[in-house]
């Protein structure tokens, strides 16, 4: 009896792990479409990004994409009446589950380009499978260096302008400031690492005569503002670059403005201006920082007045900045199909190197040497109107101006 | 001077804060023994009602501390239904199996806030005749951060009033001591723990709203805390308040003033200062040495079946498993080669929970040290696949045996707490040192050998490598070395009198679990094609847990189990819905209900019935 028993109930373990797995292929399958349709069908996009891990930001970017989407499809869709489709994905904000999703969106929803992520480590980890699968990959909103430099490949292209960038169009309007002694403050991460090392590099060639007296590497997150704040103003800079942002920023504009710390200091802070983080902190938004960003609601081109009044219309919201890089991807992507005349990858891809396009801040050009777009960045400083943080004086700084020669960029990719 | 002085004035407000968070995780974990993940989430959610109370009443004084307390209330209530919903239905699972279903309730809490309060970062009002800053000695400091700093002594003396002058304090401490015979006393346990929990969740409560002024309000606030407050309430000693709240001072004392010497370590600093803690004091500052180990679920442990015919039945599976390729398409063989590993992965655990007793909060470094292990050997020495797998379980067990002789010197939370230790300072180690691991932006190009390159080549390697594995650490679980682990986990007292080494069988357990896990590791880095610090992180090895003990410790098959089940039902759902969050953890709280003892333990015993 006691023989028959466990032979029963191993039985029943192994019946109900098979169901479990069996559950889980039926889904894995259930998704496998047949490529029959693929010559009159719609092209398809996969989107990948951080939806649930960062939804603040990925909303506004997914809208933005949305709204693309539907214009497109509105004037009959790419390569002459074939709509465009994304299927999106999260990735919960892990780079093993994004490869993961890539290779569903690759394998069974049959894409025929991939586009999204947020994270920098995101970002190359689907380049890094995008180069090996041969699929088409639009970086849309990571700012590392190294996914168009260190680690670029041939079917990676990134449009936001990246860490180096918006280093550099900052150091353009700090070396114009008198203060010798800067401090930093930046993330524990690649991010703020590679921020801080272009900024001393690129603000000791113009001004020789400044040193940096502090640097302080919060954790992203966990930022302890008031210890933080009392150590930068120990060293006495006359100014600070910050690199912080969302609630850590929040926490050290609070602290820094309670205790003083920005009483006759400038402080030159990377994407501040943008709405994404200087909404949150109403009427408390700094004043007087040199910032990168994007004051929406005061770009008076009649193209980008059209985006942001689309925008409204659709989503009785305001655009952010992930607005406007969901927005100009997914146009990108249209205008790289089209331009191929086929879904062709390799031709995509040869598209995409060098194409040009119209984005609502100006035209954008996606480099043939290093896969960058030109896209740029708005440079101004910040300021409190009617109870919310927003931007004055600000210039569009041209993401041209921003890039080593093609020559030098083709020499920082190794890969290729 | 006065810097020194303002400097250690900021630390103390921050550890005013860690206090209150801490002590309700302390309480609650001294009564009950539940290790409550949830207790972050209940500090987020205090934060955001408290954020919505101050928005609306907090003009004045009144209103802002009138929302404060209101706040810190709804949550203790909130804690208390979770203890009536949840835990008292538990109470006859083993103790583990709590962890689990407060671990549904984070997710579930996670998407129920996103949902509420919209997920853009909410910065709410400052205090009331707070907002300024006094200057002490010629440095301004927040007048807000000091009343913290007098909250923190106030409500430690409330506390020990409440514990030590009411007839309810008394009755709590004397569950603390020993629950059975407060029990046989005639004390109900249900509604004392009830009293409890709601005291725990008000307490985090109270520390997340009184957040409200110093910072904006957003979903990675219960994370972030979490983490920080069990390592206070094990630094202090489990169950100690003076304890906890000595562990916060020196906790926001060495963040205060270690990011002037090492600006660079903060994201470790507390870890390693936790680790040498324990190293010096095997119960923490001022805890006292358990009466039993808290992982003796003596009662409920069933031995573990060896089937008869459970070789045959293995077999059947793997055969069946490896005839798969020809039915399905790459993306299930894909999804199939993870579950595989992470089986792999989880079993390593289950070897150290199930058998050993020991409960490890750090095991995904033994895989993430795999994982580098693989990569690394590909980078840097250009090593072909084959070479770098066979260094993946080295470097993983190597590790291990390092951390493993400090950790099997511990037990129960102890145990536990150092694990996370050693796993922190690994990650910490992959996320900065670039030069070699490539930092947060890990290592990339990590593919199989060609010959292994298709999907389903890749898969049989997996298949084989795991199922060899597997078979391993099942001989090792029948072999004299499990009985001798099992012996040292249900009596060390006993083993020990009849001769059995128990510290050095379960640093062995330690090794042989490391290098299974490694082995996984390295399997998953040529899936993935790239490795990154997550793998090391505290969110994998809470996966790891959560695979185990969905599956049921009690059988071998049950890890096996655990990690298929909640690995196809994340990536399912993860593909079907923003909120999968929520729906994983209705799942799971839900298989916690129906399955108190896991799903293998389940259908076992519904045999063991019929």
């Amino acid at each position: 009896m006691q023989h028959r028993r466990q032979t029963i109930s191993l039985l029943a373990k192994a019946a109900a792990i098979t169901a479990i797995l069996a559950a889980g292929l039926a889904g894995g399958l259930a998704g496998g479409l047949p490529a029959a349709a693929a010559e009159t069908g719609p092209v398809r996009v996969g989107e990948i990004n951080s939806y649930t891990g960062l939804p603040a930001f990925t909303i506004p970017y997914r809208q933005g994409w949305q709204l693309a989407v539907e214009e497109v499809n509105a004037k009959g869709g790419v390569l002459g009446g074939r709509k465009l489709e994304v299927i999106s994905r999260d990735d919960a904000g892990k780079p093993d589950d994004a490869v993961r999703v890539a290779q569903e969106l690759v394998t069974n929803e049959k894409v025929d380009l991939l586009a999204g992520t947020y994270f920098s480590h995101i970002g190359l980890a689907v380049a890094d499978f995008a180069a090996r699968n041969k699929v088409p990959f639009v970086a849309a909103e990571p700012l590392t260096d190294a996914i168009t430099w260190a680690q670029g490949n041939r079917y990676t292209f990134r449009l936001r302008p990246s860490t180096y960038m918006q280093a550099a169009m900052l150091v353009e309007e700090a070396a114009k400031l008198p203060a010798k002694r800067w401090a930093t403050v930046a993330p524990n991460y690649e991010y703020g690492q590679s921020a801080v090392a272009w900024f001393k590099q690129l603000l000791k060639e113009k001004r020789p005569d400044v040193e940096f007296v502090a640097e302080q590497w919060p954790a992203q997150g966990k930022l302890e503002a008031g210890p933080t704040v009392q150590a930068l103003a120990a060293a006495t800079p006359e100014a600070i670059f910050n690199v912080t942002f969302g609630a850590d920023l929040a926490k050290l504009v609070r602290e820094g403005e309670t205790r003083g710390l920005f009483r006759n200091r400038k402080v030159v802070s990377l994407l501040t201006g943008e709405p994404d983080y200087l909404e949150p902190m109403k009427d408390e938004a700094p004043e007087g920082w040199i910032v990168t960003g994007y004051p929406w609601e005061q770009i008076d081109t009649p193209v980008h007045k059209a985006f942001v009044a689309a925008y409204a219309a659709r989503f009785k919201d305001q655009p952010k900045q992930g607005s406007l890089v969901g927005y100009t991807t997914m146009k990108a992507i249209a205008a790289a199909i089209d331009k191929a005349g086929s879904t062709d990858r390799e031709k995509v891809v040869d598209a995409l190197s060098g194409l040009t396009l119209d984005s609502p801040v100006g035209p954008v050009t996606f480099r043939a040497s290093d896969h960058q777009s030109t896209m740029g960045a708005f440079v101004g400083t910040t300021t409190v109107k009617d109870g919310r943080g927003t931007m004055k004086d600000w210039r569009y700084a041209d993401g041209t101006a921003y890039l080593p020669s093609d020559e030098a960029a083709r020499k920082l990719r190794p890969a290729e | 001077m006065s810097f020194l002085l303002v400097q250690a004035l900021s630390g103390l407000a921050t550890a005013a804060t860690l206090f209150l968070v801490s002590s309700g995780l302390t309480i609650v974990f001294g009564v009950t023994r539940i290790v409550n993940f949830a207790h972050g989430s209940f500090y987020m959610v205090g934060a955001y009602a408290g954020w919505s109370l101050i928005e609306r009443f907090g003009g004045t004084a009144a209103g802002f501390w009138g929302s404060v307390a209101a706040a810190a209330i709804a949550v203790g209530c909130l804690g208390a239904a979770m203890e009536i919903g949840l835990l008292r239905r538990l109470y006859r699972s083993p103790e583990l199996f709590q962890l689990l279903g407060t671990f549904g309730v984070v997710l579930v809490v996670q998407d129920l806030a996103a949902w509420g309060w919209g997920s853009e970062d909410l910065l709410g009002r400052r205090a009331p005749g707070l907002k300024g800053s006094i200057d002490i000695l010629g440095q301004s400091f927040p007048l807000y951060d000091l009343v913290l700093i007098g909250l923190g002594p106030l409500v430690l003396a409330l506390l020990w009033a409440l514990f030590n002058r009411t007839r309810w304090g008394t009755l709590v401490r004397a569950a603390t001591q020993d629950r059975e015979m407060a029990s046989a006393l005639g004390v109900d346990p249900a509604r004392l723990f009830t009293g409890v929990l709601f005291l725990g969740g008000a307490l985090a409560g109270l520390g997340g709203a009184l957040q409200v002024p110093r910072e904006a309000v957003t979903l990675q606030m219960d994370m972030a805390i979490v983490v920080e407050a069990f390592v206070v309430v094990v630094v202090g000693g489990m169950g100690s308040l003076t304890g906890a709240f000595l562990a916060s001072l020196l906790i926001g004392q060495l963040q205060a003033f270690g990011i002037l010497v090492f600006p660079q370590i903060t994201l470790v600093l507390v870890f390693l200062f936790m680790a040498v803690v324990l190293v010096l004091r095997p119960h923490g500052l001022l805890g006292r040495a358990e009466e039993a180990p808290p992982t003796a679920p003596a009662a409920v442990t069933v031995p573990l079946a060896a089937g008869r015919n459970a070789g045959w039945w293995a077999l059947a599976l793997l055969a069946a498993m490896a005839a798969l390729p020809l039915a399905v398409g790459d993306y299930a063989l894909i999804l199939l080669t993870e579950t595989v590993i992470l089986a792999l992965f989880a079993a390593s655990l289950h070897l150290l929970i199930g058998l050993g007793g020991l409960v490890s909060f750090g095991h995904a470094a033994w895989f993430g040290l795999g994982a580098y292990g693989a990569a690394l050997l590909v980078r840097h020495l250009g090593a072909p696949m084959p070479l770098a797998l066979a260094g993946a379980p080295l470097l993983a067990g190597a590790g291990a045996l390092v951390a493993g002789w400090f950790c099997v010197r511990r037990s129960g939370l102890y145990f536990a707490m150092l694990t996370l230790a050693f796993a922190q300072i690994a990650w910490s180690v992959a996320f900065q040192w670039y030069a070699v691991t490539g930092g947060d932006n890990g290592i990339l190009g990590v593919w199989p050998s060609p010959w292994a390159a298709g999907k389903a080549a890749y898969y049989w390697l997996t298949l084989a490598l795991c199922g060899g594995a597997l078979w391993l650490l099942r001989r090792a679980a029948f072999a004299p070395f499990g009985y001798a682990l099992r012996a040292g986990r249900d009596s060390g007292l006993r083993a020990e009198s009849v001769g059995i080494d128990v510290r050095r069988f379960q640093w062995m357990a330690f090794v042989l679990a490391g290098a299974a896990a490694g082995l996984a590791g390295g399997l998953y880095a040529f899936a993935k094609g790239s490795v990154f610090p997550t793998l090391l992180a505290v969110p994998l090895s809470v996966d790891a847990l959560v695979m185990v003990l969905m599956g049921g410790i009690q059988t071998v098959a049950g890890p096996l189990a655990g990690a298929a089940a909640f690995h196809l039902l994340e990536s399912e759902v993860m593909s079907l819905t923003d909120w999968w969050r929520l729906a994983l953890g209705l799942v799971i709280v839900a298989l916690v209900l129906l399955f108190p003892r896991g799903i293998v333990g389940f259908v076992a015993g519904l045999r063991g019935r019929a």
